[in-house]
């Protein structure tokens, strides 16, 4: 897949490592970016919301197929059990949001690091099936219990208190957009710290070549269960993030398509990209919000050929894209 | 009770059989060429299309429209491998999972631009509607007509496999691609015919399927997670393989949602995670 690993092979690990984690000055314009809809965009809040839980939710995946090389369809799982588990809380009179998102993200990565279990287990199409089986196990499973999670209505009677005490959340969407940008951004430079470690470094090996980790000396099982429960109790958190700025919960949050989604996302952006996975969010979800008010049929053709089109033309998606053509310029 | 077991097994070998069908050529072709086709279950549902269509605008009798359906599968099938499928077979497994899975969007576009989003009805001949009474059971007609035709392929597919030329270089091509190549065997050219064959076939159990399943643009999507448990859980490449897993599917699948309603559906995946883990490659499956 990538090969930044290699052509950079000159330069010893530590000085690399030390190297990619520097700040660009584009990174901080990114993020000052972000802060635009607060002033420019207010009536898309609630879309602005809604993309920085689903690039925390696609960051999660970056960090176990685009860094570890796990391909998953069934990652939706660990978003909707931290999207329950927040609003099950909630409704059982507990509305505090950060203590309820920590619950969400605990109780999905300790899933997580179970399901690890299984996950390295299993290799190439035996491992999609796998990650797709425990998808659709959990969905099923949510909507079988249905007097805890109300089944098919969805869960019914959030209620989330302001942050801090002090911070209602409004219907204009402005505490919620902060409140997920805040979470996004924290995940994301826990992310970034975890990725150019030797532990991240490890990572890459893995999903370079999974049999020559092992004979270097380092354990392949154990760094895939830590970067799987980790990544479980962030897209956990993601959940948890959906559950308490919209107060509602439905079965739509474990399925099939909510996977899909996300690693259509990921992929568009490019993966073993942290700003991929951002990236591939923004684009995604605003040309659905764009499109799919003309027609949801065109929605789906788009999204097909342009699936079709990265797979066939842009490999490493859009970042990788653009990096080739920054490279060439060089 | 026991007249209850038996029309449950008899009804989920029908269904078991349909989804042999379906899945059959994927299990084949995946074991093959290592190319996951998730768009196999796309050719299923134009299969129905054509033989829906078929009936309707053409007035085609239904013994007509299943041959169509599958000769009409198969020769878009080598369009569509000619054309973009053979780019990807050196791509990764997560880019041929999103590039099928792209199709299997365009597809249901595209059905959705055709036909609509109502649901399609067959109509079916007289003779093959109703019921017969045996030992005081009522089976379908319908669904052991379906039991027959599946049975009638298998023993085609089999016989194709072990007694002919043809099916002497699949089984090759399929253990081991690289040696059957050395050893001076056109296996594109193999490949692209077991294609067109597994291709036809999904068109065919999608003409058999609309009775018991409908038909509608989100069939592509509906059948894809039949099709791949079945191809996981028998192993690839295996026809047994496929005929064992689709038979327990379908059984397993009928059984759950009609003994335990509440949780059947939950069933299938327990059981396909717990294969799985004791046996990655499948029941049947040999690498």
């Amino acid at each position: 897949m990538t090969t930044d690993v290699s052509t950079t092979a000159k330069i010893a690990p530590r000085d690399w490592l030390a190297r990619r984690s520097r700040w660009s000055p584009f990174e901080v314009l990114f993020w000052l970016a972000t802060l635009l809809p607060f002033i420019l965009f207010p009536s898309y809040l609630p879309l602005a919301n809604q993309i920085a839980i689903a690039a925390l939710f696609a960051l999660s995946v970056d960090l176990i197929l685009g860094y570890a090389g796990i391909v998953t369809l069934g990652h939706a799982m660990f978003f909707g059990l931290g999207a329950y588990c927040a609003g099950i809380i909630s409704v059982r009179g507990w509305g505090e949001p950060l203590t309820g998102l920590l619950a969400a993200g605990v109780f999905a990565g300790a899933v997580g690091f179970v399901a690890s279990f299984l996950i390295t287990r299993v290799q190439h199409l035996a491992l999609i099936m796998v990650t797709l089986g425990l998808g659709f196990l959990t969905y099923e499973l949510a909507n079988a219990v249905h007097w805890l999670t109300g089944g098919t209505d969805g869960l019914r009677g959030i209620r989330t208190w302001p942050v801090f005490g002090q911070f209602r959340f409004d219907m204009w969407g402005y505490t919620s957009y902060a409140y997920a940008l805040v979470v996004l951004f924290v995940c994301f430079l826990f992310s970034r710290l975890l990725v150019n470690s030797s532990f991240g470094l490890a990572l890459r090996g893995i999903r370079e070549n999974v049999r020559r980790m092992p004979a270097i000396g380092a354990d392949h099982k154990a760094h895939l269960r830590l970067i799987y429960a980790i990544s479980a109790a962030m897209a956990g958190l993601a959940g948890g993030l959906l559950a308490q700025t919209t107060n509602t919960v439905a079965l739509d949050s474990l399925s099939f398509e909510r996977s899909a989604d996300v690693v259509v996302m990921l992929i568009l952006g490019g993966t073993g990209r942290l700003y991929g996975a951002i990236l591939g969010t923004l684009i995604f979800l605003v040309a659905r919000d764009q499109l799919a008010g003309i027609n949801p049929q065109y929605w789906y053709f788009g999204i097909g050929l342009l699936l079709m089109a990265v797979v066939l033309f842009m490999p490493k998606g859009i970042l990788g894209f653009l990096a080739r053509i920054v490279d060439r310029a060089k | 009770m026991i007249s209850q077991i038996t029309i449950v097994l008899f009804d989920g070998f029908a269904f078991g059989m349909l989804l042999f069908l379906l899945s059959v050529g994927l299990s084949v072709t995946l074991g093959m060429m290592n190319f996951i086709n998730l768009a196999h279950g796309a050719f299923g549902m134009f299969g129905g299309y054509v033989a829906v269509t078929a009936m309707r605008q053409l007035g085609l009798p239904f013994l007509a429209a299943l041959p169509l359906a599958f000769i009409a599968m198969a020769l878009a099938s080598v369009v569509i491998e000619r054309s973009l499928f053979r780019r990807l077979y050196k791509a990764g497994e997560l880019n041929q999972v999103l590039f099928t899975i792209g199709l299997v969007f365009v597809a249901a576009a595209v059905a959705t631009f055709t036909f609509g989003t109502v649901q399609q009805v067959i109509i079916l001949p007289d003779w093959l509607r109703g019921s017969v009474e045996l030992w005081g059971i009522r089976f379908g007609i319908y669904r052991a007509f379906i039991i027959l035709v599946a049975l009638l392929v298998t023993a085609l597919l089999v016989f194709g496999l072990e007694r002919t030329r043809l099916g002497a270089q699949i089984r090759a091509a399929v253990d081991n691609q690289r040696m059957a190549q050395g050893l001076g065997l056109d296996v594109e050219r193999v490949f692209a015919v077991t294609f067109a064959l597994g291709s036809g076939l999904a068109g065919l159990g999608g003409a058999l399927a609309v009775e018991i399943v409908g038909l509608s643009p989100s069939f592509g999507f509906q059948m894809l997670v039949y099709v791949l448990i079945v191809v996981s859980v028998g192993g690839l490449g295996s026809i047994t393989g496929s005929f064992v897993g689709a038979a327990l599917l379908g059984i397993g699948d009928v059984a759950g949602k009609y003994f335990w309603p509440e949780i059947g559906s939950f069933l299938i995946y327990l059981l396909l995670v717990s294969i799985l883990l004791v046996r990655p490659l499948g029941l049947f499956g040999k690498r």
